[in-house]
Parts: structure tokens; sequence; C-alpha cells
């Protein structure tokens, strides 16, 4: 009968159907023709600053012939790696910032890297400590420090000599680069700011950690946030004096014309603002946008009564880690064990314009980088006074509180204090049930 | 029903089970679990873990929740009559067959074709505070202009402009209503004597009342989701969270926050909200929308 025939013509055709949605659906293990394993690697980084680690682990897949590396450059990767992982199809491997590493540890969701390192004889010493402090959380090793970064006072030595101010001879203390930003501020005839000394809000990365450079912590690592800490609350009218002394509303016209920081109009390569807090890789965007620019770099200053934080730094640090659910957590860690020797470590660190996070390094390493003043941020970064970010959940939105009362207290808004002891009455709360969800897992006594 | 009735019931929804499955799989099982999870502490990592209605509870108290849901509640309270009568009234003029038309009508249209990430580049340069276009030619006019999005006070009056170059939609919906409107009752106001506004006001507006109506629903529930402007061009909500949107807001509870209970908490306050103002609105509308033929 036609019509029966038909019928069971187009059951085939849904049959088909879902075998090929279903075959859609199967996780992917691809073999290899050349019998290697295949280990997925996410991350962040796009530009010269991906080239670089794409040249690792290019150098990687050609120095061996058991495991492919396949890299794969992936933008928002902390919430994708978050995402795959809570799916259960996660990548082998992932390249993270270092504020990651506590949260995904303490939610499961990387694998402690303690036996793997064991087995490979890698050891904390080995690193620059303040790098492998922010990978170590509670008595584990749960990611490898990839590219690290510390910061400093970056100043235009054009600017400076302009000014009449020696362009050998940066400040030490806060006093001295507020006298000095005072100096190198300049007004054009309307009384409009042309030039800026120095702007507590440019580039604005880190508009949460002023008071760590006056001496403040935001948190006492155990049950309290410290935001409205003496020392905090100082750095913060420090921060305000500025939007008071040369008007907040000038300010803010004056840094909505700055251009995108990658780009020749980036505030400090246009000489738009003369001292500025910046990172090591800040070498990289004058050597591509403004090759002439003659700049020094010295360490942040500090308050004239509190010597004991000369030579201070914020560190961060990329890393790499297992996610929980890894396929090849064993041959993932090999490409991980490549980057912690010298020459994976310093073929990024060249690619990338920043420094090892390895103590040893190859003879000529610091001679050869292009970068001239390295081994000052090398130097910083070994320095006893570093700090990070607070290892905590809450970490994220507490950041977002401090940025908004930055703004509050730089629009002049609200006073400094003030602004503090909101985020202080809104975010303790939050630690406190933070702390009771860790002790209810067991990660705390 | 016959044995071949059933048979062809059968393969149909056996057609039809691709479509049937997803929409379980992508829309009614994330819809029932997000209600589930707006119970519980969930981080998207572990197991959620039920406690009851705290989330619903703590989001009272939230001030972040108040602001985002103040500002959410600002820009659509301006946007959406704005977008309404300038939707209409651009409509209005494309409708009245001049020369070229059809031209007219796609260059209205083409702004909503660009998309949101390119659009909100855009308007950061065009309203910026220093060296933005917009603030050169209120210069010309003597205005100094603010710093829209660098002044608390002008982020949200910022993207109820913007909100103005997205009403290609609504214009081409308002248009194909226009089309509807039978000549003959025009004729017949004309004979009664009705100018340009009479014709207007007792014969365009009402004939057009369900589509102004469906434009209104639309249009709420765009500006309540309002997410990618704000997002891109006014992060974190900055300057002082003026900018900072409800579902920006619980985006951020969602991932970068690890809330995903609280999260789903706050979509769940803004489903009743939206169901809540689109019935105010169809009731509102009760006697004031004339169906033709309804």
């Amino acid at each position: 009968m036609p019509a029966m025939r038909r019928l069971r013509w187009l059951w085939v055709l849904v049959v088909c159907a879902w075998v090929v949605l279903a075959a859609g659906c199967a996780p992917r293990e691809r073999a290899r023709a050349d019998g290697r394993v295949e280990i997925v690697y996410w991350e962040k980084w796009t530009g010269f600053e991906g080239d670089a680690m794409r040249a690792v682990v290019d150098a990687f897949n050609r120095r061996q012939d058991r495991i492919w590396v396949e890299f794969l450059t992936v933008s928002q990767v902390d919430q994708k790696f978050l995402l795959s992982t809570a799916g259960g199809n996660p990548p082998d491997l992932a390249g993270l910032w270092s504020a990651n590493t506590s949260v995904y540890a303490d939610l499961g969701a990387i694998q402690p890297l303690d036996q793997y390192c064991a087995e490979a004889g890698i050891t904390p010493e080995q690193f620059i400590p303040s790098m492998i402090g922010e990978m170590i959380h509670r008595g584990h090793i749960w990611a490898l420090p990839t590219a690290p970064a510390s910061l400093a006072l970056h100043y235009n030595k054009a600017l400076f000599r302009q000014a009449g101010l020696d362009p050998e001879r940066p400040p030490r203390t806060i006093e001295e680069l507020d006298a000095m930003a005072e100096r190198l501020t300049r007004r054009d005839e309307r009384g409009q700011i042309d030039v800026a000394g120095f702007l507590p809000s440019d580039p604005g990365w880190w508009n949460f950690a002023w008071g760590q450079w006056f001496g403040a912590t935001l948190w006492d690592g155990d049950s309290q946030l410290t935001i409205t800490s003496p020392e905090n609350v100082r750095a913060f009218e420090w921060v305000q004096s500025y939007a008071r002394k040369y008007g907040a509303k000038d300010l803010q016209s004056f840094q909505s014309g700055f251009g995108n920081f990658s780009s020749p109009q980036n505030s400090f390569l246009a000489g738009k603002v003369a001292m500025q807090l910046q990172g090591v890789w800040l070498h990289n965007f004058v050597d591509k946008y403004q090759p002439g620019l003659e700049y020094g770099v010295a360490p942040f200053p500090y308050p004239a009564d509190r010597p004991d934080l000369a030579g201070h730094t914020f560190v961060d640090v990329d890393n790499i880690v297992i996610p929980t659910g890894a396929r090849h957590p064993r041959e993932a860690f090999e490409f991980i064990r490549f980057l912690a020797t010298p020459e994976g470590a310093e073929l990024l660190a060249n690619g990338q314009g920043k420094f090892s996070p390895l103590r040893a390094v190859t003879p000529g390493f610091y001679q050869q980088h292009k970068h001239p003043y390295l081994q000052l941020f090398v130097d910083l970064s070994y320095g006893p006074s570093t700090f990070g970010q607070p290892k905590l959940q809450i970490w994220r939105e507490l950041s977002a509180e401090m940025g908004n009362a930055f703004t509050k207290i730089w629009l002049d808004e609200q006073p400094a204090r003030a602004a503090l002891e909101e985020v202080q009455a809104r975010m303790q709360p939050k630690l406190e049930r933070e702390l009771r969800a860790k002790r209810r897992k067991g990660q705390l006594p | 029903m016959s044995r071949q009735e059933k048979q062809r019931l059968v393969l149909g929804l056996a057609f039809v089970s691709p479509w049937l499955v997803g929409l379980a799989v992508f829309q009614i099982y994330p819809i029932i679990a997000s209600l589930y999870f707006s119970l519980c502490d969930y981080s998207v990592l572990e197991t959620p873990t039920f406690i009851g209605l705290a989330n619903y509870a703590d989001l009272l108290g939230d001030e972040v929740f108040w602001q985002a849901l103040y500002n959410t509640l600002f820009y659509a309270a301006f946007a959406l009559p704005l977008g309404l009568v300038v939707s209409f009234a651009t409509a209005l003029l494309l409708n009245t067959g001049v020369r070229f038309m059809a031209v007219y009508r796609t260059i209205y249209f083409l702004p909503s074709l660009v998309p949101a990430v390119a659009s909100a580049l855009i308007w950061l340069w065009l309203l910026n505070g220093k060296y933005g276009v917009i603030n050169e030619g209120l210069l010309h006019l003597g205005i100094e202009g603010p710093g829209w999005l660098s002044e608390p006070a002008w982020t949200k009056p910022s993207l109820i402009l913007m909100s103005l170059w997205g009403v290609g939609h609504a214009v081409v919906i308002y248009l194909a209503g226009l089309q509807d409107v039978p000549k003959q009752l025009y004729e017949a106001a004309e004979l009664d004597g009705a100018g340009w506004w009479g014709k207007l006001w007792h014969v365009t507006i009402p004939l057009m009342s369900p589509v102004i109506l469906f434009n209104l629903i639309m249009g709420l529930i765009g500006s309540l989701q309002m997410f990618a402007l704000p997002y891109i061009m006014m992060p974190g909500g900055q300057p002082a969270r003026s900018a900072y949107f409800y579902a920006v807001y619980l985006y951020d509870n969602a991932l970068p926050y690890l809330k995903m209970g609280y999260a789903s908490a706050m979509a769940w306050i803004l489903f009743l909200l939206t169901l809540g103002l689109t019935l105010l609105a169809l009731r509102l509308a009760r006697g004031r929308v004339y169906y033709e033929g309804g």
C-alpha cells in the first residue's frame, strides 16, 4: 500500500533527525591521527599577549610527541570556565586571574596541584614568594603563576623638565607626589585643566586599593572587614583632596577627553597625565604607540610618616588551572610543568613584556629583556610589603562596592569616611555569611 | 479517532518532537528550575541549598536592588511615552506619500539594524563630555553641554535620548497599521469638515489604538529588560550607580558574584512586575482600544 510506505519513510526521516541531534550532543573526544592526547586550553589573552602564549604552546607541541595542546582564546574566560565546569564539560586547562584562584578552589571547580607538583619536583620555593602566594590557599597549590605583574609610578620626564623638576628625582613620599603634581598641573587660557600632574582616578583599575598604599587592608584575614580603618579613611580622604584641590567637575571634564588605554590617546602616552600608577605591561604600549616617550619608573610613594612602606607594591598574576572534571589532567599538567621551567616562563615573559614568576632565570634574561625598567618591577615583587586581592568569594562584589564608593568620593558627593562606612555596613554581613558557609563545608575551623 | 488518524497524530508529534524537546529542555525546565533556585543558596558550582524565601527577604533590604529598580522604572517612565510619541509621529510623516518615501522609510529603519555593541561604542563618542559631537553642537547654540556619561544626573537622560535611536521597529509596525486605516473614513471625515488634526484624532488614532497598545506593551517589556547599552557604556552603572539597571544587577549577581539563587529571585520579581504592569496597561486600555470587527 503506497500510503503505508510513505508513512514508513516519514518515520525513517524522524529517526534520522534524532540521530543527528543526539550525535551533536555527544561529548567531544577527537582521536588524533598522530596518536597524541589532545588537551584543550582556554586562555583569556588576545592580541600580542595571546600570541605570546600561543608561542609557548607551539614550543611545547614541538618538543615532544605525546601530547597536543589545542590553544583557544576565550573572552570572559572566568565566566565561561564557570559554566562549562558546572556543566561537566570543562577544558583541560584554563588561564585565569589570580583573584579567581581561591574562589574556584573553595567552590570545587579546580583541582589541587600538590600531588602533580610533588611528582614533578616543583616546589613553592622555586617561585617569587608574592606570586606563588596568590596561588596557595588553605595550604594547597591550586594553580601556577604564568605572567606576573607589579605596579609602580610611571612619570613623564619631559613634563618634569618643563615644570622645572629634576627628571631623575621622582617623588618618594605621598607629600612629594602631591607637591610635584601641583607643579606639573597646567591649565589652558580658559582655565581648564590641560595636563594633570597626578590623578588617583587614572587609569582607575585599582580604585579599591588606595588604602593599601597607606598601609591599610580591606580584610583582617579573619572575621572582619577593615574598610573604615584609619589608614583606609586617610587614603580616601587623600583621594578626595585631589577632587577638592582641582575641582571635581573640572577633573571630570578633563578625564572624559582621555582615549582608550590601548591607543596613542592613552592619557599617559599622550602626555595628559604626568605621573601614573601603572603595571609592568605599560612599556609594551609605550613601545607600540609612543616609542619616543621619555619616561621613568619609581616605586609608588609612601606616606612620609610610614617609611616602613617604602618599596611596596600591588601584585597581580595570571594563572593556569586544571578544572575539576578535566579529561586529561595528567597530560594537562605536563604543559603547566613546561611553563614552570625557565625556558617556558621566559618565552612567555619576553612575548608579553613581563618578567618570569620563577626565581631562577637563564643568564642574561634581565639584560636582554626589552623593558628598560624590568628589574625594578622584579625587585618590587620580592619586597616585604606586597599586597594583592583578598581571597574571598565576596571579593568581586566588594571591589564593585569599593569602586562605587571611590566614584562618590572622587565626584565629591560624599565625605570619604561616610562612603567607606556604607561599604563596611553593606559588606560585613556578606563576609559573615560566607564564613558561615565555609565553616559548614569544613573549609574553616 | 480511527487507526489511521491516530497513526498520523503520532507521526505528527514525532516530527515536532525536536521542537517539543527543545521547548521542554531550554524553556520550561529553566523556568521551573529558576523558580526553585530562587529559593536556594546557589553558586552555580555547588548543589543548591534550600533557604526558603531568604533571597526575597534579602532583596527587600538591598539598597542596590532598590536603586537598580528605581533607575529602570525612571528610564521606562520617560523612554516609553517618548518612544511612543516619536515613533508614531515618524510613522505619520513616513506615510504622507511624498516622493522617495521608500528611501526615507529605509533610512529611519536603518539604525535599528545596528548591533547594540556597535551603537554603544558610537554613542560613547557622540556623548563624550569633552570632544563629543553633541556637546560641540550645543556649544554652537551657546549651551555648555553636560558630562553626559560622567555626571550622575545625566546618565539616565542620555540613555533615554539613545532609546530614540531604536524606534525603527515600532515605526514599521505603525506604518503597517496606517495602511489599514480605510480611506473612506478619511473621506467621510473630510465631508464632515474635519481638518488634519480632526482626522488624526477622530480617525487615525482610534483605528490605530490596538497597534499603539501593542507597541506600548512591547516597549514596556523592552525597557524593563534594558541591558546592553548600560552594561557596555557604564560599567557597574557608574558614575555612582546612576545607570545601574535591574537586568545588569541581576547579571552581576548571577555570574560575577556567584549568587545564582539571588539572581533567580530577582528574575521572578521582574517577571511579576512586568506581568503586573502589562495587566494594568490592558485594563486601562479596556474601552479605549477599538478592535475592528471585534
